[in-house]
């Protein structure tokens, strides 16, 4: 017979099995027992679109460009984000900021597009560890759908985080889209 | 035309039995889905229609608008007959299950039961005997050879299953004398104590494990196993032909459950009939109520059928044939035995003739 080698083998018992254990009758009860005691059991459904998971603080969905407390964008277009992302799913153009513009951007340099492409992006979060500005985040939103492949690639619009209402930031957005639905 | 008079009952009976089975088979396919999802913590269809209660419907409309294909080596004919042999057998035998006692309608009274063959129960045998063929024609037709294995195994199933099936009946028929559906169902009246379950608990036993294989349910659903036979003896179909044989499997559980809840429980009786008759003096109501009474029984064994398809897994075949063979039919014939010794004992025929 063959040594073996590792301490996992183990001889398997077959014993003959008794009258009662060949009936099958008794191990079906019991099998079936513990069936009907899930029938009453809560269900683990999530109702997916009605309801949805809750997720933990640190979960890394889609992103958002964080506005600070006065509603100007924090981004500042140093494209540290851009170098950490192993997907290079990011891309950014960098514009100065004009007097009169305080309030829409915190710093001189501000991203005049910013766009990530979620079909490379692989949230990993390296965006957010690297920026230094605390201007992006992995929040808990993770449902990307559509039908082409061009609605993918995020640009600010998407992207940037709705200002809140009576902030400089909101009264602009706000007529920028009065003006473009005009 | 007073034939036709007399004949209208059984001709409304008939309609009417023939929509239900109809509607009870389509939501037992709900009703299964329900069933299984529950017993796996799951909730089951529930987008069409409140708590998906027009899955049935839905899955119907999807059976019938699908590409119908058969295939160019199939025997076109048998191919059709295949499925339809299924379907008709199983809508014939509900014909002789007695539904319900006594209705006086109308000045006339007439039993709930469409015709009351005094060989009721060598007719379902007969019909259900034939609906394997719709199996194996079916298997045989679609010229392939995974169809044809789920068809013999099928066959041979059925065939292994029908003897301890039939030996057990013969020795509830020894007890009961008769048979009459009616007449069992009506001996088995006065209380719960009085039903063959508890007369027979060994016949009960037997005969409802044949009717899982003569279902073709789980554990015994080798004609049709997935993980071995691709879809078994209905690989090749499709479209409705497909849906024939779903459908007939569920009749099959439905008037299954009928002849069980029938033979063994007593059918329309219900604890407490004679009370309800005597407080209300009216046949028609107790006739009612036994009905009801009647269809909770069969909708028990049809979920009971649902929970143990849902618990036990499928038998390899050689178990199937040694269970059949080796236990069963020696059982039922011991059983059998039994029972006539017991019958003669009570009569007093084994010394005083």
């Amino acid at each position: 017979m063959q040594t073996s080698f590792t301490n996992r083998k183990q001889v398997l018992e077959q014993k003959e099995m008794n009258i009662w254990e060949r009936m099958y009758l008794p191990a079906i009860v019991k099998g079936m027992a513990i069936t009907i005691s899930h029938f009453f059991r809560k269900p683990a459904t999530i109702r997916y679109p009605e309801q949805k998971r809750t997720v933990s603080e640190a979960y890394r969905g889609l992103h958002i460009l964080k506005r600070d407390d006065v509603g100007a964008e924090r981004c500042t277009a140093c494209g540290l984000c851009a170098l950490a992302c192993p997907a290079e799913a990011i891309t950014m153009e960098a514009a100065e900021r004009k007097p009169g513009e305080e309030n829409l951007y915190r710093e001189e340099k501000y991203a005049s597009k910013y766009e990530i492409n979620m079909l490379r992006c692989i949230f990993c979060g390296f965006c957010e560890e690297a920026c230094p500005k605390a201007a992006i985040f992995l929040e808990e939103d993770f449902a990307v759908a559509n039908y082409s492949r061009d609605t993918f690639i995020y640009g600010k619009d998407k992207l940037v985080e709705k200002p809140k209402h009576g902030t400089k930031a909101f009264d602009v957005v706000k007529v920028g889209r009065e003006r473009e639905l005009n | 035309m007073e034939t036709l008079i007399n004949f209208l009952p059984s001709i409304i009976i008939i309609i009417i039995m023939f929509a239900v089975t109809l509607l009870i088979a389509l939501y037992s396919t709900y009703g299964e889905r329900k069933v299984a999802a529950f017993l796996q913590d799951r909730i089951g269809p529930n987008r069409a229609g409140p708590w998906g209660l027009l899955q049935p419907f839905a899955d119907g409309v999807k059976m019938f608008t699908k590409e119908e294909i058969i295939p160019v080596s199939a025997n076109k004919f048998l191919f059709i007959l295949g499925p339809s042999i299924a379907m008709v057998c199983c809508l014939m035998t509900g014909v002789v299950l007695p539904w319900g006692g006594e209705l006086t309608l109308f000045g006339r009274t007439f039993y709930l039961q469409a015709v009351d063959l005094s060989i009721g129960v060598l007719y379902v045998f007969a019909v259900v005997s034939v609906s394997v063929y719709g199996i194996m024609i079916g298997g045989w037709a679609s010229n392939n050879k995974w169809s044809l294995m789920g068809a013999i195994r099928g066959s041979s199933q059925i065939i292994s299953y029908e003897l301890s099936m039939g030996l057990s009946i013969v020795a509830l028929v020894l007890m009961t004398g008769t048979l009459s559906f009616r007449e069992i169902v009506n001996q088995q009246h006065g209380g719960i104590l009085h039903w063959n379950f508890l007369m027979q608990p060994l016949s009960f036993l037997i005969f409802l494990i044949c009717a899982f294989a003569e279902c073709n349910r789980s554990p015994f659903d080798l004609p049709e196993c997935e993980t071995e036979l691709v879809g078994g003896f209905h690989t090749e179909y499709s479209s409705m032909k497909l849906g024939f044989y779903l459908f007939s499997e569920y009749i099959n559980m439905f008037i299954s459950s009928a002849v069980i809840s029938a033979l063994f429980f007593g059918g329309f009786n219900f604890p407490g009939m004679d009370w309800l008759l005597e407080t209300t003096h009216s046949q028609n109501i107790v006739t009612l109520v036994g009905v009801g009474a009647y269809f909770i029984k069969i909708f028990f064994f049809i979920f009971f059928f649902m929970w143990v398809r849902w618990t036990i897994p499928r038998f390899r075949y050689d178990q199937l044939m040694n269970l059949g063979w080796k236990s069963l039919i020696p059982l039922a014939l011991f059983n059998l035995a039994a029972m006539a010794v017991i019958e003669m004992v009570k009569h007093q025929h084994l010394f005083g003739f």
